[in-house]
């Protein structure tokens, strides 16, 4: 039971495809709490589509995705959105509200779920924002603010609500060294000192392994690898090895698929 | 703060005018809709045989001028006739109190108004009077139709008519 | 032919996208009683669709009235019926003129900013975002939106209506000389409140279909800056194509 009680996220067999196109076929995964889980992977290989799975935005075609023992096939939207409220998600580009100030994005949650007096909202949202260092940008509009600053409030924005489970996704995308050691900072302040369960998704190998507690990596519709960032380091496995290593070709291969280079040279010359 | 309050300014303003235009349209534009206050001169009725299509609303003219509208049309049973209400603007009030109504047509597709013609009284007319000399609308069928009846009675019994008059005729006829 | 090309023919194709834009409708609806709750929401979406377009309808009104008069004096001279130019002006404002030129205008004024302003939301994640938050967008961005439109247009078209019939008093009376009195007493003798609520009802109609057209487009644009440009014509083109279509349909009802 404790082991049961232990696992917040529990993806097993899922199969998901788009139009024709399998994404997924035999997915497994599971996430611990209170560990950061990294997940990696090559573009293309749905990472996006696992995190949407996970929020249940998206149905898994066969297999379950089961968040705190609950099955996201069974549920109705109400429930849906009662258990999102559990979670916080931190997005690519922060998606934060372009039409609502640092400090009302931050709220946002909190006026949509709660009736806090303002003061004692005002109170919170301040915190938050002193968390991730931006209390003094409070009454910024999102368009004023860096890739990083945007990416920080929207940080505070998704711990406002003191989720149990934050997801990243792609947190390090397009960040200068600076914003992107702030970045890696809080993701483990969140997580050490709150305690909060931490899904980051990326393909930045070297910053994710310096945080991360397991790593899972997916490519060609399942995961190929888990363990810690260390045994996937040292793992035998080609594929591993080239992805960790960054080589150009190896089992994940340079070239589309194509036919034959000199067939098709030669049929087209004698055109 | 100042964002907010010009946000609600320009919307209070926005709806102020179309709900402004909305009254207007609604209750301003159509004759029969609400009147509004200010509703100034005095009231005449006068009978006719005969209003035609004379609505509510329509101009009541001396000489070419507006001096007032027809304020509402009814029906005297006791005289087999319509009563026609009419509100003169207070500025016209010498008007000879034997004065003459008829209604008479706009141009040639324009709506009925009534025209008063101003007799040689030394009293006028005062708000609750009435004008006693009337003329009913001309109805074009009934012109119509008295004409054709006096073409064909003539055509019967006048085996040889009066050359002007046979002249006369074929000008009709041709028009 | 296959089942598959069968789906895929333009008829089918057309024939899903109705069905898809009417049960959206019917999801904003669920949404609008809770949309109604949330009154500053509606205010800065009222302010959006109405108050911006104020000007360019005021002008478009004014102006339209201004080349009735012109042109209604020049018909209605030639039978020497020029007093009923105000009639003629006031039926074809509130019928016609009013509900569908501002109707067009509103779609390519109000209409593609509703698309961009969503279809950007949903390319910059905004819209994913909410629902992360346990916020419903169909209730938070897509319905107060989509009431904006809704009670923006009849009061539009009715100031568009009302500044057009000064036009034509401007130009007809002060310009051309026809008498002000049966300018005014002409048209009242002639028109109908049932022409004024013709008008209202073409222009709630109208209201209707091009801000959930705009909605729609926006809601389901391609999140990438082609997709939202490409989405934002297609507001432009079906709003006013369906403007004119339902203006015929409705203009037969009501005869």
């Amino acid at each position: 039971m404790s082991a049961a009680s232990d696992t917040v996220v529990d993806v097993r067999d899922v199969h998901y495809g788009v139009a024709g196109r399998s994404i997924f076929s035999g997915l497994d995964l599971t996430v611990r709490r209170g560990r950061i889980t990294a997940i990696m992977g090559p573009s293309g290989t749905g990472k996006t589509t696992l995190l949407r799975l996970i929020t249940g935005q998206i149905q898994a075609g066969r297999g379950e995705v089961r968040v705190w023992g609950e099955n996201f096939s069974t549920l109705g939207l109400r429930e849906i959105y009662r258990l999102r409220r559990r979670m916080g998600m931190l997005f690519q580009n922060g998606a934060l509200l372009t039409d609502l100030s640092v400090f009302e994005n931050v709220a946002f949650p909190v006026r949509a779920h709660s009736d806090l007096p303002e003061s004692l909202l005002r109170r919170l949202v301040l915190m938050k924002l002193q968390a991730v260092g931006l209390r003094g940008a409070a009454s910024l509009m999102p368009t004023e603010l860096s890739g990083g600053m945007a990416r920080r409030v929207a940080l505070a924005r998704a711990i406002v609500m003191d989720p149990e489970l934050l997801i990243y996704d792609e947190p390090f995308v397009g960040l200068d060294p600076i914003s992107l050691g702030v970045i890696l900072r809080l993701i483990r302040q969140m997580n050490e000192t709150l305690g909060i369960t931490s899904i980051v998704v990326s393909h930045d190998v070297k910053e994710l392994s310096a945080i991360a507690h397991d790593s899972y990596l997916l490519s060609q519709g399942g995961v190929v690898a888990s363990g810690s960032p260390m045994e996937l380091v040292q793992s035998g496995s080609e594929i591993v090895r080239q992805f960790m290593s960054g080589a150009a070709d190896g089992p994940v291969p340079f070239h589309y698929p194509a036919a034959d280079y000199r067939e098709q040279l030669l049929a087209e010359g004698g055109r | 703060m100042r964002t907010t309050r010009s946000l609600e300014l320009g919307t209070g303003l926005f709806v102020l005018l179309g709900f402004a235009a909305l009254f207007f349209l609604t209750t301003q534009l159509p004759g029969s809709g609400l009147k509004l206050g200010r509703e100034s001169g005095y009231l005449v009725t006068a009978r006719f045989d005969n209003v035609g299509d004379l609505k509510p609303g329509a101009p009541v003219s001396m000489a070419g001028v507006s001096i007032g509208r027809v304020e509402s049309i009814g029906y005297d049973p006791r005289v087999f006739k319509a009563v026609v209400t009419m509100r003169i603007q207070p500025r016209f009030n010498e008007i000879p109190d034997d004065s003459d109504a008829a209604i008479q047509t706009q141009g040639l597709l324009g709506g009925k108004f009534i025209g008063i013609t101003p007799g040689g009284s030394e009293t006028y007319l005062k708000g609750g009077g009435q004008i006693e000399f009337t003329q009913s609308a001309v109805v074009l069928e009934n012109l119509v139709n008295k004409f054709f009846a006096n073409f064909a009675r003539r055509g019967s019994d006048g085996d040889k008519p009066p050359a002007t008059e046979a002249q006369q005729q074929d000008g009709n006829g041709s028009k | 032919m296959s089942r598959r090309s069968l789906a895929e023919s333009p008829p089918a194709v057309a024939l899903r996208r109705i069905g898809a834009v009417a049960l959206f409708l019917v999801r904003i609806l669920g949404q609008c009683l809770p949309a109604l709750r949330q009154p500053q929401l509606l205010v800065r979406q009222l302010y959006n669709a109405g108050a911006r377009s104020l000007v360019i309808i005021m002008l478009s009104g004014l102006f339209v009235g201004m080349v009735l008069g012109l042109q209604g004096f020049d018909l209605l001279q030639r039978f020497g019926s020029e007093d009923a130019l105000g009639v003629a002006a006031a039926l074809s404002l509130l019928k016609e003129l009013g509900p569908v030129v501002t109707s067009l205008l509103f779609a390519g004024r109000a209409g593609t900013a509703l698309t961009s302003e969503i279809g950007l939301m949903r390319a910059t994640d905004q819209l994913t975002a909410m629902q992360m938050m346990a916020v419903d967008p169909m209730r938070r961005v897509v319905a107060p939106r989509f009431l904006g439109g809704v009670i923006a247009m009849p009061l539009l078209a009715a100031i568009f209506s009302g500044l057009g019939l000064f036009g034509a008093h401007l130009v007809g009376v002060q310009l051309m000389g026809v008498d002000a009195g049966s300018f005014w007493s002409q048209t009242q003798g002639a028109v109908k409140l049932e022409d004024v609520s013709e008008g209202i009802t073409k222009s709630l109609v109208f209201g209707v279909a091009v801000s959930l057209i705009a909605v729609y487009e926006g809601y389901h644009a391609t999140p990438t800056a082609e997709g939202v440009g490409l989405a934002t014509t297609r507001t432009v083109v079906a709003s006013s194509v369906l403007t004119l279509l339902l203006d015929y349909v409705l203009t037969a009802m009501f005869l």
